[in-house]
């Protein structure tokens, strides 16, 4: 309907020191979509968003909202957002229903528009029974969804989530991501950073790819996922094994060489159709070439990084990503080894 | 816990969008009105004042300090500098309440610091309100713990003897005069507040500033029985004139040049350190 993006950045910058934490970083996310922001810890992206949302200041570039610069007129720019941080920002001393009451306050409602609202949004989050319990007895995701309902008080039509469902269970994710869905379905932008690939995949229009302050790619979350094709194979060669003909065979069947370990005897290859792992066993048995074992996984945000960047998540500030690892996705074993498998056999 | 709004990712094409952008860009104003300000700055004190009443345990020093200090110092210096208790409270009590409206000013700078290291400031920052009001709603609650520790302070005097001679009215021109100097004062440690790195550092830095401040005045002793030298530092020590303040209105009734020049001084840190804290709260964003 309109042609303004809900957010437009040019070559955004922070500082920290000699450090760029956001590095001349380029965005545009169009009115009425998810925009997901992807990188691993200490990419940037709370970083950006908090730029973005003037919560910080801007050191280089400019950025603005619906066409209003942020810069210079942060106090209408508050008008356009919600904003949800990483860490609950709701007042620990008071209930859901006095918190959602004075953040309706604070933004200019009525008293009696302010209860309402408050009332309205916490039976909207599914909060009406703990509407006056103490928020320090609530759950990790009854906070989230708090936090998130305050965000919502004056309809902004853009809302910025900061990580929105690091740390919950698998099932409070999924709600977390049906609200999401529903903000948009209102005629909400939301724009949220996410450590997870499978996050983005699941709600997110188009993605863009954050390391170490530069954005290092943008598109949908299937472009994203072609340029490392859509599950891996993992092969662990057992000891003395011939890795120059296991290459070879692999090549031969997928046309595509593996990317190997050679100290470890570790080789992993693209998949484009899982099916196609048995063609490789198949070949590798005809080879005689023994493995230890065999693990077919989709890919991490790791595999996606290393495609991208050519290195893994794991060269940051740690990356924290085996800390809560998602449903749909491979549970890591170790935090800091880049692959991940889903099904291992042993031998 | 189920009843969430949405359906499930099935219904993704999406309608035409509800919210329209530019007439949310239209409705937006540059800054908040005055009418705004003043309406933040009573939902934070609502804040404020639903936290004092959740944790009664803050009052504990605004409550102890002026019961226990004044029969203390009564009893300890009374026969001393005035020859018994009951010549001393008239010279004692209006000290204590100074003293005890300057400890809880120090305890409005702490309580700040703590609470903007609370994930909940994010969201005062986040949102469209006058940057004041965070600052200055908990210090209009304050006003009630002010008053608390001037009344208990009065009250524990009379309790051991003390018969004001300015009357009732005397009184609550005195108890009025401390509590607004206290609320003044509470910016200057409001200031410290956004500025230190941590609550105890505060804490710290107020105790350095407070201490000699109360000590060398003539809170709890007659000026003229000090050396030269320090006896010019107390007349110029605007505590001193809250004391003299409180005492010609308490002993007296009587509204003399001191109260004047302890209105003025209040004023005068107000001017300096409202804006002071409202610009470093901002620089903190």
């Amino acid at each position: 309907m309109t042609a303004t993006p809900a957010v437009r950045a040019d070559g955004l910058v922070k500082r920290f020191g000699d450090f760029r934490a956001v590095d001349r970083i380029d965005l545009e996310v169009r009115h009425g979509e998810i925009f997901g922001v992807l990188g691993p810890n200490g990419a940037g992206k709370t970083t950006m968003l908090k730029m973005l949302a003037t919560l910080l200041p801007i050191d280089g570039g400019r950025a603005e909202i619906f066409g209003v610069d942020v810069a210079a007129q942060p106090h209408r720019v508050r008008q356009l957002i919600g904003v949800t941080g990483q860490y609950a920002s709701v007042d620990e001393d008071l209930s859901a229903t006095e918190n959602l009451w004075l953040f309706g306050r604070l933004q200019g409602l009525k008293a009696a528009d302010a209860r309402a609202t408050a009332r309205r949004l916490l039976e909207q989050f599914g909060l009406e029974d703990a509407a006056e319990r103490k928020i320090s007895a609530f759950s990790g995701g009854m906070r989230r969804r708090l936090d998130l309902a305050a965000s919502l008080i004056t309809r902004p039509p853009l809302i910025f989530l900061d990580e929105p469902t690091t740390g919950l269970d698998p099932r409070t994710r999924g709600q977390m991501w049906n609200t999401i869905r529903g903000l948009v379905e209102d005629g909400c932008t939301v724009l949220l950073t996410t450590q997870y690939l499978d996050e983005a995949d699941q709600l997110a229009d188009r993605v863009c790819v954050i390391d170490q302050g530069r954005k290092v790619a943008e598109g949908t979350p299937d472009e994203l996922k072609t340029q490392v094709g859509d599950s891996t194979l993992q092969l662990q060669l057992a000891p003395g094994a011939d890795q120059a003909l296991a290459r070879e065979v692999v090549f031969r069947v997928l046309g595509e060489e593996p990317v190997t370990t050679p100290e470890s005897g570790r080789m992993n290859v693209p998949l484009d159709v899982a099916d196609r792992a048995a063609d490789v066993l198949i070949a590798l048995r005809e080879a005689a070439v023994s493995i230890s074992s065999v693990s077919v996984a989709k890919p991490s945000l790791d595999e996606v990084f290393l495609a991208l960047t050519g290195h893994g998540t794991d060269t940051g500030t740690g990356t924290g990503t085996g800390t809560a690892r998602p449903a749909g996705v491979v549970p890591g074993q170790d935090t800091n080894s880049p692959d991940k498998p889903v099904m291992e056999k042993a031998r | 816990m189920n009843t969430l709004v949405a359906e499930p990712s099935a219904a993704r094409p999406r309608s035409a969008p509800a919210v329209d952008p530019a007439a949310a860009v239209a409705r937006t104003r540059a800054r908040p009105g005055l009418g705004d300000t003043f309406n933040q700055t009573f939902a934070m004190a609502w804040r404020a004042l639903k936290k004092m009443r959740r944790n009664p345990e803050q009052f504990f020093d605004v409550a102890l300090q002026p019961l226990l200090f004044t029969a203390m110092f009564a009893y300890v210096f009374g026969g001393a500098i005035s020859g018994d208790v009951d010549s001393y409270l008239p010279l004692l009590i209006p000290g204590i309440v100074a003293q005890t409206v300057l400890t809880t000013c120090m305890a409005t700078g702490v309580q700040m610091r703590e609470d903007m290291d609370k994930g909940v400031f994010d969201r005062f920052r986040s949102l469209p309100m006058s940057r004041i009001a965070p600052l200055a709603g908990p210090m209009m609650a304050d006003l009630i713990r002010y008053l608390i520790a001037a009344v208990l302070t009065y009250l524990m005097g009379l309790i051991l003897g003390y018969r004001p001679g300015g009357g009732v009215l005397g009184v609550v021109g005195a108890v009025l005069l401390a509590v607004f100097t206290g609320w003044a004062l509470a910016w200057a440690f409001t200031w410290i507040g956004t500025l230190a790195r941590s609550a105890r550092s505060v804490q710290g830095i107020s105790m350095m500033i407070l201490f000699p401040l109360t000590f060398l005045s003539n809170a709890f002793v007659p000026a003229d029985t000090l050396p030269g030298w320090l006896e010019s530092f107390t007349r110029i020590n605007p505590v001193s004139h809250l004391v003299s303040g409180t005492r010609d209105l308490a002993n007296n009734g009587v509204i003399t040049a001191q109260v004047g020049w302890t209105l003025l001084a209040g004023l005068a840190v107000i001017v300096i350190f409202m804006p002071l804290s409202v610009a470093s709260y901002k620089r903190h964003l």
